[in-house]
């Protein structure tokens, strides 16, 4: 029987070899997969965010750290697939119309892989009617909107409201976060919630698909 | 002595402020790139440059910051070449030059771009800017210590001076760049990539620049680079603007002249007013 809690250690170091090393030895023992994401993965990817929000670490920690997670996802997911088993939710997510910038968006979409969600990531600059595209032929819960800049945060406003004129509004949430974004906005403009951080951003994802 | 501690034999110099809100006031669309007006609205672009030089900036930059193509598309190395003309039609022989360089958006250590694409894509932009007869380089708001590397050495290359700032935005006391990195760890790191001068810009606000100002100093010889935000952007309604006023900003200016710094402007939410309001708080002073 492999020492699972190796696999803990080696997300949280950012060790992508021994995260698949022990991943493969764990599924070979006859681990369940769902309890390898569940078990260590999700929990190792919330101490990261943990050391993220405490400022012990910054973004290449957390970078190598979720490059571990997914080194283990990628073995796990096919025999999660294979037996039907359900994410713990499934996220949209892009960069707003507008706005090139995806460093804070690919960090968020990574922290919710780690955190057990199916993340279906439709990359930057893009315009509300792909959010709709994608929300609609995914069945997606959440709608997680990133912006950088303060001239493309008012695209967050217009994604909003295009899924609000779709008639979809009540069948997703929508969250948003960025560097110029705050909780007051998020509220000004009809958001479910606002992450201040990628470690926040996997929380709020969770209380949102909970309700 | 070297150009640039020439240009510093009078002291600090007042350099611009922000560009794209200025671009913004004068119709520059949300979520356009503000680069491409070189080429479609140079009149426009010289105005805000001239602005900053009716204020009293010595140092103006040029509205180049995201044109190289890691960043970009379009004709690059004609937007750098107009970015460069129109700003030194305003400064005539009243200002310097210093065009702008800004960061690739990608992250090396995340292999969203290699060295060897990032190192063309500003070696590609310093060039143009060099031809198009820039007085220094200015690569900025950076926050990985690694492509700040490539950049100064991309920007070396045309033998102009180089100066390199970073936006220390993170960590407890807002005294690390997203990337981790300390002005001591930066400091020493562009040492190291031959910079000549290392500074700050962006960032989280005025108030917090002194004690950054003064640990780049401290760990290096070289001239120090201040360009503080207008604090962080506030929402009213789902309207955004800056809360800092001039004089709350140019109160600072003994502050960071003491702590060392030998240029001096202001970054986003910044305008004319800010740099007017510097230009007294010297006179002031003296």
């Amino acid at each position: 029987m492999p020492d699972l809690d190796k696999l803990h250690e080696a997300v949280v170091e950012g060790d992508s070899k021994t995260a698949a090393a022990v991943t493969h030895a764990a599924i070979a023992a006859g681990v369940e997969p769902l309890a390898i994401v569940t078990g260590y993965l999700v929990p190792a990817m919330d101490e990261v965010g943990r050391r993220f929000e405490c400022e012990e670490y910054f973004v290449p920690e957390m970078l190598l750290s979720a490059r571990a997670m997914k080194a283990s996802m990628e073995i796990v997911r096919p025999l999660l697939a294979a037996a039907g088993t359900e994410p713990v939710g499934r996220v949209v997510i892009g960069t707003v119309q507008g706005d090139l910038h995806d460093i804070g968006k690919n960090l968020v979409a990574s922290m919710l892989e780690g955190g057990g969600f199916e993340v279906i990531d439709l990359g930057a600059n893009v315009t509300p009617e792909r959010f709709i595209d994608a929300v609609t032929t995914r069945n997606a819960h959440v709608v997680a909107l990133s912006a950088l800049l303060t001239v493309t945060m008012t695209s967050m406003k217009t994604t909003i409201d295009a899924f609000q004129a779709a008639g979809l509004r009540e069948k997703v949430k929508i969250m948003v976060g960025g560097a110029p974004v705050t909780q007051q906005y998020a509220d000004a403009i009809g958001a479910d919630g606002f992450g201040e951080s990628a470690a926040a951003a996997v929380a709020l994802a969770r209380r949102l698909v909970a309700v | 002595m070297s150009r640039l501690h020439e240009w510093l034999s009078g002291g600090l110099l007042i350099t611009d402020g922000a560009w794209g809100t200025e671009l913004q006031a004068r119709g520059l669309a949300p979520g356009a790139a503000p680069d491409t007006w070189n080429l479609t609205h140079p009149e426009r672009v010289e105005a805000v440059a001239h602005a900053y030089v009716e204020a009293g900036s010595q140092v103006i930059l040029t509205n180049t910051f995201r044109a190289n193509a890691a960043a970009m598309e379009g004709d690059l190395e004609a937007i750098n070449r107009a970015g460069v003309e129109i700003s030194k039609r305003a400064a005539g022989a009243r200002a310097l030059v210093f065009a702008s360089i800004g960061p690739t958006g990608k992250m090396l250590m995340a292999g969203e771009i290699g060295s060897d694409r990032a190192t063309a894509a500003f070696a590609a932009q310093a060039a143009a800017l060099a031809a198009a007869g820039a007085d220094a380089l200015l690569v900025e708001t950076m926050s990985d210590v690694e492509e700040a590397r490539l950049a100064v050495a991309a920007a070396k290359t045309t033998g102009l001076p180089v100066i390199v700032s970073f936006a220390f935005d993170s960590g407890k006391n807002k005294d690390r760049t997203m990337m981790g990195a300390t002005p001591e760890a930066v400091a020493a790191a562009m040492v190291d990539a031959g910079a000549d001068a290392v500074g700050a810009n962006c960032g989280v606000g005025v108030e917090r620049a002194a004690p950054i100002c003064r640990r780049l100093r401290a760990a290096c010889n070289l001239p120090v680079w201040i360009k503080p935000n207008a604090g962080l952007p506030k929402m009213e309604g789902t309207a955004i603007r800056y809360d800092t006023s001039a004089e709350f900003f140019a109160s600072h200016y003994t502050a960071l002249r003491e702590a060392g710094a030998s240029f001096l402007g202001g970054c986003c939410g910044s305008t004319p007013d800010f740099i007017r309001a510097l230009v007294r708080a010297r006179c002031a002073s003296s």
